[in-house]
């Protein structure tokens, strides 16, 4: 579209333009993939499924290498998951891979609680990205990205239906990670059997409205691949990384004594198609359904759950700023109230322990008075004795006197008259 | 953690067909994964949903900013080639007007936004001129910040942002006025920079390496950090590549959209009566390296540090100054 003759285009409207030269940015691709590159990829398999069904050795066969695997006991209380982060290259691409794998799932007797781990693993994970996009400083492009991109469900080869085990866990995940359900061991099933199983899987998981992981088809170069495989679903896969000679060649295989079950054979099992969906093709879309929908879907809930919303009650779009002063006040607010509160109950304790105390010394005082009335009542009565004994000492002392006095005249009289009479006589 | 190296003896990444059908050595089948073929699907991915380029203009009237625009991107793209050009006075104050354009190159779609800046620098009191320009770069932080934060958010959020501001620096020759020190100060702390020598034909090569010089020192002198800045090179092998490009801005440029004949070719020049210069050599004007710069080598890097670390800056600021604490009053696990 010629631009010279535009004119009465508005300001900001968006026009298309050719250009006249070789400008340049076509190299924006290898920019950005370049940039890629030297951050590294990132990638996390959820893998489900009872002991023993093969899911530590389909990762070992997807990814070419020995995991660090131990063999888990049937005897698990309860489900657990155990999650391994391993660093892969392969020619300039470097992969974080982190293989979480279910122990003990199917296993217990009462298995209603056994989805639960898994929930709240996947959960774990989302909540911990949540916190580091809501800090302050945060550092997002060096993240170890941590949520779970895919999720295996391994379906066990009975060869009629799904599990009610199977049902359960898969509906409490599909809103949560995309499930990309393989059914295991499937050198066990016949091909005309596994066909059927196929089906009856399929249409068991779409009437109880189970969503499961659908190939994208809305870019052009994958769209029909995309197509093809969507309609193999669920893949039947073995797994194993033992190699058995076949013709002249080395091949990934499981030897029976009836034949050999070559694992990249695709008329043997769907490996091949579950890797090339997997990695080759869909890896990147599946990181992105993560992080759009999946985990778009937990944030939403997550602040919603915590009372923020975008619109207030008169439907004017409230910022999460508003809301969060909003609830600070409403936070700060009752604080206060519980500050107050306390206050107000130690004062009262204080009063009641002060009255308490009053009345103690009250007491006190009362006994104290009376005791010291008593005492001086005790006192006044001795007062009283003494000064009857000191009047009757007193008085014993005057009469004493009196006697001696009399006695001492009874004397004297005599002593004259003996002197008178013996003046008389003398003279 | 162990590493599975896969022997260098790999075909590179398959376009997206099935394996099965390689053809190839039984050994290349055998150990091959398929994990670079994620690189595959992020160039697919990339050209689906297109880029998104803000560049902002800003310099005296008259210096040439359209013209360059218009030579970088080889179309029309700057405003005054859009809008009929009823009034060309210069305006009272500093306005900001933007203009949006599809452009497409080898199927890679890109929506660039060219931010005009007239009146800057040309009132007679030119103190605080920049003002407007700071806060219509913070108003597309904050719309961005604000879209991040919404509860229902949109999948792919529009990016506004200015990812790179140039700087026309008039070609007097001596050195840089107050107003590009105070500008290039202030704005070199919320956006990248790239300060250019404009209408560089009235400098010979003496003259301008002297004014290089001169700015590079009064740039180092006053502590303003342009692009590429110092502080974010990655590694040794980044610092290499920009310590060459540090030591050769600013970039002095001519910009012209009318073609010539010279040599027998046709060609971008500016035709005068002592010759035609040649806007696209390196011997005339350095606008080769600019479009090298912004365009063929460093564009998504420049996307990049105002996505990461200018947009960041602003985030933080801005939520440390409302005291709000973004994160949930009571933590669940």
């Amino acid at each position: 579209m010629a631009s010279s003759d535009v004119a009465r285009q508005p300001d900001k409207g968006v026009r298309s333009l050719s250009l006249a030269g070789h400008v340049g940015f076509d190299s924006l691709p290898d920019q950005l993939v370049n940039k890629s590159i030297c951050q590294g990829f990132c990638f996390n398999i959820l893998c489900i499924g009872e002991t023993g069904i093969g899911k530590s050795t389909l990762m070992d066969t997807l990814f070419n290498t020995n995991f660090e695997n131990f063999e888990s006991s049937h005897f698990e209380p309860q489900v657990k998951l155990r999650a391994q982060t391993y660093d892969l290259q392969e020619s300039n691409v470097r992969l974080r891979l982190t293989v979480v794998n279910t122990v003990g799932f199917g296993d217990q007797m009462n298995k209603q609680e056994s989805y639960q781990p898994v929930v709240d693993y996947i959960d774990r994970q989302f909540e911990s990205y949540l916190q580091e996009e809501l800090k302050i400083k945060r550092s997002l492009h060096n993240y170890h990205d941590s949520r779970v991109h895919a999720c295996l469900y391994f379906i066990s080869p009975s060869g009629h239906s799904l599990k009610s085990l199977d049902l359960v866990t898969m509906k409490k995940l599909d809103s949560k990670v995309n499930i990309i359900p393989v059914i295991a061991k499937a050198d066990t099933i016949s091909k005309s059997e596994l066909h059927k199983f196929k089906i009856k899987i399929m249409s068991e998981l779409v009437s109880n409205g189970v969503q499961i992981y659908q190939f994208p088809l809305d870019d052009e170069t994958v769209a029909k691949v995309n197509t093809t495989m969507n309609g193999h679903l669920p893949f039947a896969v073995v797994g194993s990384t033992e190699e058995v000679a076949v013709g002249n060649k080395m091949v990934k295989a499981r030897q029976y004594p009836w034949g050999v079950v070559q694992v990249e054979n695709e008329n043997h099992c769907d490996f091949v198609k579950l890797r090339e969906m997997l990695i080759c093709v869909n890896m990147e879309d599946l990181r992105e359904q993560t992080h759009t929908r999946h985990y778009e879907l937990y944030r939403r809930c997550k602040l919603e759950e915590l009372g923020f919303k975008d619109t207030d009650s008169e439907c004017k779009p409230v910022s999460l700023q508003q809301t969060y002063e909003a609830k600070r006040q409403e936070f700060l607010v009752e604080l206060q109230k519980r500050e107050d509160e306390m206050r107000q109950m130690f004062v009262q304790r204080v009063k009641e322990k002060e009255a308490e105390l009053k009345d103690a010394e009250r007491e006190l005082q009362g006994r104290f008075e009376q005791l010291k009335r008593l005492h001086a009542e005790e006192k006044a009565a001795l007062e009283e004795k003494k000064r009857l004994l000191d009047e009757d000492q007193s008085s014993f002392g005057k009469r004493k006197a009196a006697a001696q006095l009399l006695q001492a005249q009874s004397l004297t009289a005599n002593g004259k008259k003996d002197k008178d009479r013996k003046k008389k006589n003398d003279g | 953690m162990s590493e599975a190296v896969v022997p260098d003896a790999m075909v590179s990444p398959a376009v997206g067909g099935p394996y099965g059908e390689k053809a190839g050595g039984p050994m290349l089948d055998f150990s091959y994964v398929g994990i670079d073929a994620i690189l595959e699907q992020m160039r697919r991915k990339a050209m689906k949903q297109g880029f998104e380029l803000n560049i902002m203009v800003v310099g005296q009237s008259g210096l040439g900013k359209s013209t360059l625009m218009n030579t970088l991107f080889k179309s029309k793209v700057s405003r005054k080639s859009v809008l009929a050009t009823a009034q060309e006075k210069i305006p009272k104050t500093v306005e900001i007007k933007s203009i949006s354009h599809d452009i497409e190159e080898k199927g890679v779609r890109m929506k660039l936004t060219v931010i005009d800046t007239p009146g800057f620098g040309d009132q007679i009191n030119n103190e605080n001129c920049w003002q407007p320009i700071m806060k219509f770069i913070n108003d597309q932080y904050e719309a961005y910040l604000q879209e991040e934060i919404n509860i229902n958010r949109k999948k792919r959020i529009p990016d506004s942002r200015v990812h790179c501001c140039i700087y026309f620096i008039p070609p007097t020759g001596h050195c840089l006025r107050p107003l590009d020190v105070e500008f290039m100060r202030r704005l070199s702390k919320v956006v990248n920079i790239v300060p250019v020598i404009a209408k560089a034909d009235t400098l010979t090569l003496e003259e301008r390496d002297f004014f290089k010089k001169k700015i590079r020192e009064e740039l180092r002198a006053n502590g303003i950090d342009v692009y590429p800045q110092k502080e974010f090179d990655e590694d040794a092998e980044d610092r290499m590549i920009n310590e060459k490009i540090r030591e050769m801005i600013p970039f002095a440029v001519v910009g012209s959209d009318q073609e010539y004949q010279v040599n027998g070719r046709r060609l971008l020049g500016r035709k005068t009566k002592w010759g035609t210069i040649e806007v696209e050599n390196i011997a005339h004007c350095e606008f080769a390296y600019l479009r090298d710069l912004l365009i063929r080598t460093h564009m998504q890097n420049i996307k990049d540090i105002t996505s990461s670390i200018h947009y960041e800056m602003y985030r933080v600021r801005r939520l440390n100054e409302n005291n709000t604490m973004v994160l949930p009053p009571n933590r669940t696990n």
